[in-house]
């Protein structure tokens, strides 16, 4: 008996290594929502999409712009319009061919269709021309120059019109885009199957056969999941997770820095509560708060020093960081003068901080610390869809919240700083702030936008409208089979030369 | 005729009072003594606790059971022993007054809709059936966005969740009652209808509703930590076991001890109070010496 | 007893009514706009007054209870706005999972709750009774994810006998299903078996202590008959009440179970739904946990005439 059944279990290992080579099984954090590039909201939506449907650009480690179904793309010399080369021969999944003309229709389809989550992205967009198949120009109202690192996530995608115009809003349901995988089938909570698309333009770079995305929204399960061996993949592995795991032999770990940060947004004008909280009658007084802050302990005790602390919208290992204004070191000294200063002894304030197990750490740490410069900080846990809306009305002092991060830093700054920005729920105004962000769309030379970047941040760091604590790692855990992962700031999960050895 | 009275009133003088009777049974008073010992610990927290509940100390984060701190440290490096002991206060009201609340609301209702039957007890039964299927969760946030974060409104709301169970419990145990011979004889006797319901049906009700509100104690010192998450109850860094179970969850591999002592208070806690269920029941037993 | 069904039926749509504008009402009255929560990040004012134009959100809200009652009167329940599927689908993908997720928590605990609540009262005050008291009680106290995770960490990883989560449809595999159902019907099976436990025990006592018990027992009648013959009819009660209420809550009340396994069941969504501000879902979900609960309870009355016939009165 058993010399039967040893050479069969060998076997089925055999077979079963065999099959993991055609079909990579990736443990998603959430269940992604629609699956349409024009209406999809999530970040765990993008991780299929990257899969399925190409972009005009992408980036690569160090954010650089890169060809993808756009060959080459060229700036007018005003800034106000640029040209791309489209990638010949290329087709969609129905086998409809992907030209200019199939560019203009997905731009156009993301600015228009009805409850477009892309529109915002590229609204500064006028007009969208076909000069010739292979050459689009895309005009603009005024010089935006972060619109090419729109053009590297979902504004960028380029959908099969034909399809597209077929399905209408229900596009989602099956999307028919130019990616290295076509979609196969999706059951809500479960799984996404995508299969290789063997007419893709750079199809020899994909070795599977086949991605299966099971959303397992338990980190601890997940890993459980990829270590019985169930998952080849994960991301978003916690960072409790993380010393556990690069001990572990049967599983490999990968980790970036990330695009995005997590801060404390002050009320400095919003409604009542913009008059009446104490932090935002001084600027001294949030100086104090800032001062007060030991942010490299924060990312120690609740992150194991895995996240990076930081004081800008981007992390300092972005390009885009402004060196000449440092972290600031935790000086609580110096906090309590600069209360003393203002005339305040124990500001009360109340923190409001949205449901998560790991936002409530950062906030009762924060809170421990400020409490050494005389500060009385308060928590307030709220259910999250309701804090959004409380911030908006400004019923709030301070607002502990995250931001995933955009490729170009305007993505990560502008709608939180300008004075009529959607996102800046403490209503900060500063007309220094203003012009140096005009500056800073209206170029494309890097140079030129790193001083209006310098300029802002020296103007932030004194008034203080926003404590930026920490920039958030991606961390990614797999089977040490699996190799060629590239980890890519935005927390993608990039297929192309990725196999199972 | 007389006879019998006179031994029956005879029987019920020879007949310990409930809390004699109760503290013979073994079980009871283990019962009693822990819930006891519970309470006081909850009581003089201030003087028991080695450390102050919320000071952090981040060189000591998520540190084992050691000699400093008996039973090791939490996330942000505080002492877990004087959480779990400042913890006890929370947790105990959450899970006793909470279910009293749910008693005193649920119990005469059911009696009401069990006992009048008819149009009264459709109408409660359909309103209990409305109740059950209205989602916890939506009732908590509009509870935490119009009262605000407070305890008393957390158990209000665990005690409301509660209420139903009880109303259909003893409806169910009310509507078996009555049809029994000597109910309906007091009836066919011309008893008072609120005499019936107290001396005889009454007793036969308390079985299930001590069984089922020393369950729902655990039940709710749960629920306390959901609300605690979604705004509504006590507010970090003040503790009480059920969100230190909840943060726990996160190390459930790297720090284990974090969600033991917790989830052990909770378990002890019940236990007791089932004993202690136990031992009442049987006391209030006519049946039982 | 036709009758009977018939009249209940008929008043179960008041109440089915009256729930869905209850929770319309309270969902409305909640804080958070559902075209904000669905921008997320993406907070573009222009977007969210499209967003709220399309969904109807500008419309007081009678009208938008009205649209809604509308279309469930032609068989529509809506859409969601957050996944862009009709509410009819998703619910029709998800009960099937979480009716046999429940029913089989519901089985696990009737087998081993109420035996264990039987063999307890009557060993009353012996090692076995304390030793069920104390295995039901810590299956009530100790929190779901822990009993999830630990099950997990045992029997997936370290001794790999069943897949850590995941969920197989019983028409592709009817042992893989059972397979990724058998832990979380277990963990949440453990609340449950508590409470029958505790609930049969009680009872049982109350009933082996009766007068026509010991007249049984007097005439000479062996144990076991007694037990089951005409202790348990009577104990059974307060066991059909809650079970009902259990089979309810266990089928909207699973969040923490389904997505530890990752099972796709009815109570992740909903708590999505209600967090993501997607009336439509909720909406949706509570028209069949009210049907729900209103047919269980009706089951618990039946079961207590059958039981007991003089209980129809």
């Amino acid at each position: 008996m058993k010399r039967v059944v040893l050479p069969l279990l060998a076997l089925s290992l055999m077979t079963s290594v065999a099959s993991a080579q055609q079909n990579l099984r990736i443990g998603l954090a959430e269940d992604p929502d629609i699956l349409d590039p024009t209406l999809a909201r999530t970040f765990v939506g993008r991780i299929v999409f990257m899969a399925m449907c190409d972009k005009l650009l992408d980036i690569d480690k160090d954010l650089k712009l890169v060809p993808q179904l756009a060959t080459e793309w060229s700036w007018s010399p005003d800034q106000t319009a640029v040209t791309f080369k489209i990638r010949p021969n290329v087709m969609f999944h129905d086998g409809e061919k992907m030209d200019a003309e199939a560019v203009r229709y997905s731009l156009d389809r993301h600015l228009n269709l009805q409850g477009s989550f892309r529109r915002s992205e590229i609204n500064v967009v006028k007009s969208i021309d076909v000069v010739d198949p292979t050459t689009v120009k895309v005009s603009m109202a005024t010089p935006f120059a972060p619109l090419l690192a729109q053009f590297t996530d979902r504004a960028g995608m380029v959908v099969s019109p034909k399809a597209a115009t077929a399905a209408g809003a229900n596009f989602g349901a099956k999307p028919i885009c130019a990616g290295p995988y076509k979609f196969v089938e999706r059951v809500q909570q479960d799984r996404i199957v995508v299969e290789k698309f063997k007419e893709h333009w750079n199809a020899s770079a994909y070795s599977f056969d086949r991605i299966t995305y099971l959303p397992i929204v338990d980190g601890t399960v997940r890993l459980a999941n990829l270590r019985s061996g169930q998952i080849d993949m994960l991301e978003r592995l916690q960072a409790s997770d993380v010393a556990e795991v690069k001990k572990d032999a049967r599983v490999k770990f990968a980790s970036l820095t990330g695009l995005g940060y997590a801060g404390i947004t002050i009320n400095v004008a919003n409604g009542d509560r913009g008059k009446t909280n104490v932090l935002a009658k001084d600027k001294r007084i949030r100086q104090a708060l800032e001062l007060s802050i030991d942010r490299d302990a924060i990312n120690q005790v609740v992150f194991n020093g895995e996240f990076n602390a930081g004081n800008q919208w981007v992390p300092p290992t972005n390009p885009w960081y402004v060196k000449s204004v440092a972290t600031p070191k935790r000086d609580v000294a110096k906090a309590k003068e600069l209360l003393k200063a203002a005339g305040v002894t124990n500001p009360s304030f109340t923190l409001m901080v949205p449901t998560g197990n790991e936002g409530q750490q950062v906030a009762q740490v924060i809170q421990s610390m400020v409490k050494e410069s005389g500060f009385d900080m308060k928590i307030q846990q709220v259910e999250f869809a309701t804090s959004l809306q409380t911030a908006q009305k400004g019923d709030f002092d301070a607002f502990q919240i995250g931001w995933s991060g955009r490729v170009d830093p305007d993505g990560n700054l502008t709608a939180f700083i300008a004075c009529d920005g959607g996102q800046n729920d403490g209503k900060y105004c500063s007309q220094d702030v203003e012009a140096a962000l005009k500056l800073t769309r209206s170029t494309s030379n890097f140079e030129q936008r790193a001083t209006a970047y310098e300029k802002i941040a020296k103007v932030h760091a004194d008034d203080v409208p926003r404590i930026y604590l920490y920039h958030p790692t991606w961390f990614w855990a797999m089977s040490p089979k699996l190799a060629g992962f590239q980890p890519v700031p935005d927390g993608m999960i990039r297929l192309n030369g990725m196999k199972m050895n | 005729m007389v006879a019998v009275t006179t031994t029956a009133t005879e029987d019920v003088l020879r007949r310990p009072s409930v809390f004699r009777r109760l503290m013979r049974r073994k079980g009871a008073v283990v019962g009693l003594c822990v819930v006891s010992i519970f309470v006081v610990i909850a009581i003089l927290a201030p003087w028991l606790a080695p450390y102050d509940p919320i000071a952090t100390n981040f060189l000591q984060v998520r540190k084992p059971p050691s000699a400093q701190h008996w039973m090791g440290t939490d996330e942000i490096g505080r002492d877990l022993m004087s959480r779990l002991i400042y913890g006890a206060r929370a947790s105990l009201q959450a899970g006793v007054i909470s279910v009293m609340i749910a008693v005193c609301f649920g119990v005469p209702l059911g009696l009401l809709s069990g006992y009048c039957k008819g149009w009264v007890d459709s109408l409660m039964m359909r309103i209990v059936d409305a109740f059950l299927a209205c989602p916890f969760l939506i009732l908590a946030i509009a509870m935490a966005a119009f009262l605000g974060p407070s305890l008393t409104n957390a158990m209000i709301a665990i005690g409301l969740t509660a209420m139903p169970i009880f109303v259909r419990l003893v409806r169910g145990q009310v509507l078996a009652v009555t049809v029994e011979d000597y109910v309906e004889a007091a009836r066919a006797l011309g008893n008072p209808h609120v005499r019936i319901a107290v001396r005889h049906v009454l007793p036969n009700i308390v079985a299930p509703v001590l069984v089922h509100s020393t369950l729902a104690i655990a039940q709710a010192t749960l629920a306390e930590a959901a609300l605690s998450f979604l705004g509504l109850g006590q507010q970090p860094p003040e503790p009480s076991w059920g969100s230190m179970l909840n943060v726990a969850r996160q190390f459930i591999s790297q720090a284990p001890w974090m969600s033991w002592w917790p989830g052990l208070a909770i378990a002890t806690v019940v236990l007791a109070f089932n004993l202690l269920g136990d031992g009442l029941r049987d006391a209030l037993d006519p049946k039982e010496t | 007893m036709l009758t009977f069904i018939v009249r209940r039926i008929l008043i179960s749509i008041p109440t089915i009514v009256f729930v869905s504008i209850v929770v319309f009402g309270l969902q409305l009255l909640l804080p958070g706009d559902p075209a904000l929560a669905l921008a997320g990040e993406e907070r573009d004012p222009q977007l969210i007054a499209e967003l709220r134009r399309l969904y109807n959100l500008d419309q007081p809200i009678w009208r938008q209870y009205l649209i809604w009652v509308g279309n469930v009167l032609q068989g529509n329940l809506g859409e969601s706005i957050r996944l862009k599927m009709p509410v009819g689908d998703l619910v029709a993908a998800k009960l099937p999972v979480t009716m046999q997720l429940a029913s089989m928590a519901i089985l696990i605990a009737v087998c081993v709750g109420i035996p264990m609540g039987i063999v307890s009262a009557v060993k009353k005050e012996t090692y076995l009774d304390y030793g069920a008291n104390v295995v039901a009680l810590s299956g009530i106290s100790v929190p779901s994810f822990w009993l999830g995770i630990m099950m997990i960490m045992l029997f997936s990883v370290h001794l790999g006998w069943l897949p850590a989560s995941g969920f197989v449809k019983p028409s592709e595999s009817l042992s893989q299903n059972l397979k990724t159902m058998i832990m979380p019907a277990f963990v949440l099976s453990s609340v449950t078996t508590a409470i029958f436990m505790r609930h049969t025990r009680s009872a049982m006592l109350a009933v082996l202590r009766s007068d026509y018990v010991r007249t049984a027992r007097a005439k000479g009648l062996r144990e076991p008959r007694v037990v089951f013959r005409h202790a348990l009819r009577n104990a059974i009660i307060p066991v059909v009440t809650l079970g009902a209420i259990q089979l309810g809550e266990l089928m909207s009340g699973a969040v923490l179970t389904e997505q530890i396994f990752t099972i796709p069941g009815f109570g992740k969504l909903i708590v999505d739904a209600v967090f993501n501000r997607d009336y439509a879902v909720v909406q949706g979900v509570v028209l069949c946990t009210a049907t729900g609960f209103i047919f269980l309870n009706l089951c618990a009355d039946l079961i207590y005439f059958m039981v007991n016939p003089r209980m129809r009165g």
